[in-house]
């Protein structure tokens, strides 16, 4: 094969590669569209709503503007951290004339509410809908350690991610 | 004549194709269940009522709860979870939904259950602090209160499948 040769060759493979992310990435919006939510795939991090969802859980959600009702399962970001937290809505008030909602969480398998069990913001009383990532519709046990792996010993992912590059390359053979 | 890879890949799609039959079959096996339950939950009680310091109303209360849930148990269910709430109105709020008591059950076996319980969760109202008019004016909702009981199943099956979860309210 002479030079141009390889560049063609070179070109080509880095074209599939880019159809390849391209396709992931019109895949997710595509499901955080009809979701929702803008994150509707989480992992369970902490063994708060056991016996029913356990860490390495990875759960579905979904988002929509129905009201916030006691005994919903919601996912929900507190103000100024990024983890989400998987815990049952156990107070609603429903103010009359604004429709505000103001509710309280707690995790089925914590002792205290998420206010006395710090998990709220401090000071912080309630949560409000806009905090709501989305509520759960389905969810696929164990699949989540991944994550769970990949967060808590980084080097691990990037490795997995230049294998998956090495591969994807050398595979147009 | 094909390389590891390509068995592998074939192997690995084939794989996961059939999982995907099977979850769909099992989750298909739930869709026509229709669970009959009973329940009944009555105020035996009003222990102690007080304003706290911080102006809210709290209230203990010591309930009768009886129910049967034994019902929503299929093969596919994993939990069901099962709590009281005191659904009511005030002059500030349109709806308050205030959590009393909850219990988890695992299997068919515990699903029956009378018990006298006394709020696991203080009974507190928001916005109390309007000179007792409040919780005054929820008492009488609460002497005829709609006691939410609603469940939460999980259903399961033996093999690594998503699974499914259902929220059914039902009123008393």
């Amino acid at each position: 094969m002479g030079f141009s040769g390889k560049a063609i060759e070179l070109a080509r493979q880095a074209t599939s590669l880019g159809v390849l992310v391209s396709s992931v990435l019109i895949m997710w919006k595509l499901w955080t569209l009809l979701s929702g939510s803008d994150s509707p795939v989480v992992v369970v991090l902490t063994g708060s709503m056991e016996p029913g969802f356990k860490r390495g859980d990875i759960l579905f959600l979904h988002l929509n503007k129905s009201p916030i009702r006691s005994g919903d399962i919601v996912v929900f970001n507190v103000d100024g951290r990024d983890i989400p937290i998987v815990h049952r809505v156990v107070m609603v008030h429903e103010q009359r004339d604004t429709g505000e909602i103001n509710f309280l969480t707690k995790g089925d398998n914590n002792p205290y509410d998420d206010r006395y069990g710090g998990i709220y913001a401090n000071g912080q009383l309630w949560l409000q809908q806009r905090d709501v990532i989305g509520r759960i519709i389905g969810f696929l046990p164990y699949v989540g350690w991944a994550t769970i792996i990949m967060i808590e010993k980084p080097i691990i992912k990037y490795l997995l991610i230049g294998i998956l590059s090495l591969l994807v390359i050398s595979s147009k053979e | 004549m094909h390389s590891v890879l390509y068995r592998l890949n074939t192997l690995i799609t084939l794989a996961g194709f059939l999982l995907a039959v099977m979850c769909s079959l099992a989750s298909f096996t739930d869709t026509f269940h229709v669970p009959s339950v009973t329940a009944h939950a009555e105020v035996l009680k009003v222990n102690r009522f007080r304003k706290q310091l911080t102006g809210n109303d709290e209230v203990s209360l010591t309930l009768n709860v009886s129910m049967n849930l034994r019902s929503t148990f299929t093969w596919n269910t994993k939990q069901v979870f099962v709590f009281v709430a005191a659904e009511y109105e005030t002059a500030k709020n349109s709806l308050n939904q205030v959590s009393l008591w909850d219990h988890i059950i695992q299997d068919k076996g515990h699903a029956k259950l009378e018990a006298q319980i006394t709020n696991k969760y203080p009974f507190i109202d928001q916005f109390g602090k309007s000179a007792n008019t409040n919780m005054y004016s929820a008492k009488p909702y609460m002497w005829e209160a709609i006691f939410v009981v609603r469940r939460s199943n999980l259903f399961s099956t033996g093999i690594l499948c998503p699974r499914q979860v259902k929220q059914l309210k039902t009123r008393w």
